[in-house]
């Protein structure tokens, strides 16, 4: 096997007494898909935004390709910007900008970061928005979209910076439940496109589904890790058994 | 005698008027476009974690805000000649002026950027944008619609502010109002005249302001 595109070794932070994450690592392969999941406060949500340096932890390193950050040595915004530029991130609550039309956004980083034509970075814009289902959208401003189609729209904006790995921060969390099942489809078949993903979910159904890799957190630590046939299915753990006891069963 | 000669009022309209398009606007519009520049420098300092940029931001802000502009305009056109600083009636005004919608704007323009929410700033972040690039693709054009209500507010204090300028020479609205009344011994009527002329101003500036609102909330949820 190749080198893995991703790596994270020994992530510690905390914030004031809570202390997060207490030495987490974490290898992605290239193509594959990777499922963070656990109970909220377990610091799945702030292993995915280390890895692009929305969080710093305060040890521990992080390396996408060959760009590596070493989280100790307090890294300057350049560094963590190179860090950034490996990834893409598609957000909980979308964060698409709302002064531009859903064609803008898409275009915003090619464009405003990238420094790429107009013309090009329009014409692949288009391209990712059929690929999400969106084509006829492409004029439409954020807040004439449902909720599922403004997420469709944060995973073209994601995509359209060609980023080598695409980071999802619970992307389903805040739908309403009929909305889910369009977002998982696109994201089901990027998958098979063989794009990189980083995902923080709740949806163990997409986990068992898509996952390569599932890695249980809690605490702060990586409790269990395999394939899903064998975290989601067969967990050693009593805590991992717990958990998915608890989303089967909320009552 | 009734308290308003009508033939004044007709013969003092072009006078008063051409001082209002010769004096009070054009010092409007300078001093609050050169204000709303110094604003937006001024809110980005004060937004600085850098405490040698913020300090002299917050300083600025503290002492025009707390002195009155009638003192800042008499300092600058009377005072600083004593250190050798002459400047002309006009320039004196714009720089008072100026400094004085600096300061007020610049605190509705803080509060605007600080009301863009922080995903807006992740989200710019994560497509590869630097701090400069997301200011001014991203926050600073959400944080206009939100400044709008309070810059609005300034602009129309502004306006009527500009009548303090007489006190270093300057000719506007009131002045010229002054002159007239002195000459006619008619006060109401002048004074009543030059009050219509600033209304209808600000009459006009607060139209334009909700034109400006709602074009501006066209694209974001009600």
């Amino acid at each position: 096997m190749s080198a893995p595109l991703l790596e994270a070794r020994g992530l510690v932070k905390s914030f004031g007494d809570n202390h997060v994450l207490r030495g987490i690592d974490v290898t992605v392969q290239s193509g594959s898909v990777t499922c963070l999941i656990g109970p909220s406060g377990s610091g799945k949500t702030t292993v995915l935004r280390s890895l692009n340096g929305l969080e710093m932890p305060e040890s521990g390193t992080v390396r996408i390709g060959d760009v590596q950050l070493d989280c100790a040595n307090r890294p300057d915004t350049r560094a963590i910007a190179r860090l950034r530029d490996q990834s893409g991130m598609v957000f909980q609550a979308h964060n698409l900008f709302p002064h531009m039309t859903v064609l803008d956004n898409v275009t915003s980083g090619p464009v405003f970061a990238q420094g790429r034509p107009r013309a090009e970075a329009r014409e692949e814009a288009r391209a990712l928005l059929s690929r999400v289902g969106l084509a006829d959208k492409a004029d439409a401003f954020p807040v004439q979209l449902s909720g599922g189609q403004q997420q469709r729209v944060g995973i073209a904006r994601a995509l359209a910076t060609r980023p080598q790995v695409v980071l999802f921060d619970e992307p389903t969390s805040a739908l309403d439940p009929e909305l889910v099942g369009e977002v998982l489809q696109v994201m089901q078949s990027l998958a098979a496109e063989g794009w990189t993903m980083v995902v923080v979910t709740h949806e163990m159904r997409f986990a068992r589904q898509v996952a390569d890799q599932v890695l249980f957190l809690d605490g702060g630590v990586v409790v269990e890790q395999g394939p899903p046939s064998e975290v989601l299915v067969e967990p050693r753990e009593a805590r991992t058994r717990q958990f998915l006891q608890r989303l089967l069963d909320p009552l | 005698m009734s308290a308003i000669d009508w033939d004044l009022v007709r013969s003092s309209l072009w006078p008063l008027g051409r001082e209002l398009l010769r004096g009070t606007l054009p010092l409007t519009a300078v001093s609050f476009v050169l204000g709303l520049a110094l604003a937006v420098l001024v809110a980005l300092m004060r937004l600085s974690g850098n405490r040698l940029v913020s300090a002299p931001a917050r300083f600025y802000v503290s002492v025009i805000r707390g002195t009155p502009l009638l003192l800042q305009l008499f300092i600058i056109f009377f005072g600083l000649p004593s250190f050798g600083i002459t400047i002309d009636p006009w320039p004196s005004a714009i720089i008072g002026l100026t400094l004085n919608v600096g300061a007020y704007a610049s605190e509705a323009v803080r509060g605007a950027i600080l009301a863009v929410p922080r995903g807006q700033w992740e989200a710019a972040m994560t497509v590869g944008m630097g701090r400069a690039t997301t200011l001014r693709r991203v926050v600073l054009p959400q944080a206009a619609r939100i400044a709008v209500p309070s810059l609005s507010n300034t602009l129309i204090s502004l306006v009527k502010d500009t009548s303090l300028v007489s006190v270093v020479l300057v000719t506007e609205l009131l002045r010229q109002a002054q002159v007239i009344a002195g000459q006619t011994f008619e006060y109401f009527t002048l004074y009543g005249v030059a009050a219509v002329y600033y209304w209808v101003v600000c009459l006009v500036l607060s139209f334009g302001q909700t034109r400006l609102e709602t074009r501006l909330s066209r694209h974001v949820a009600a």
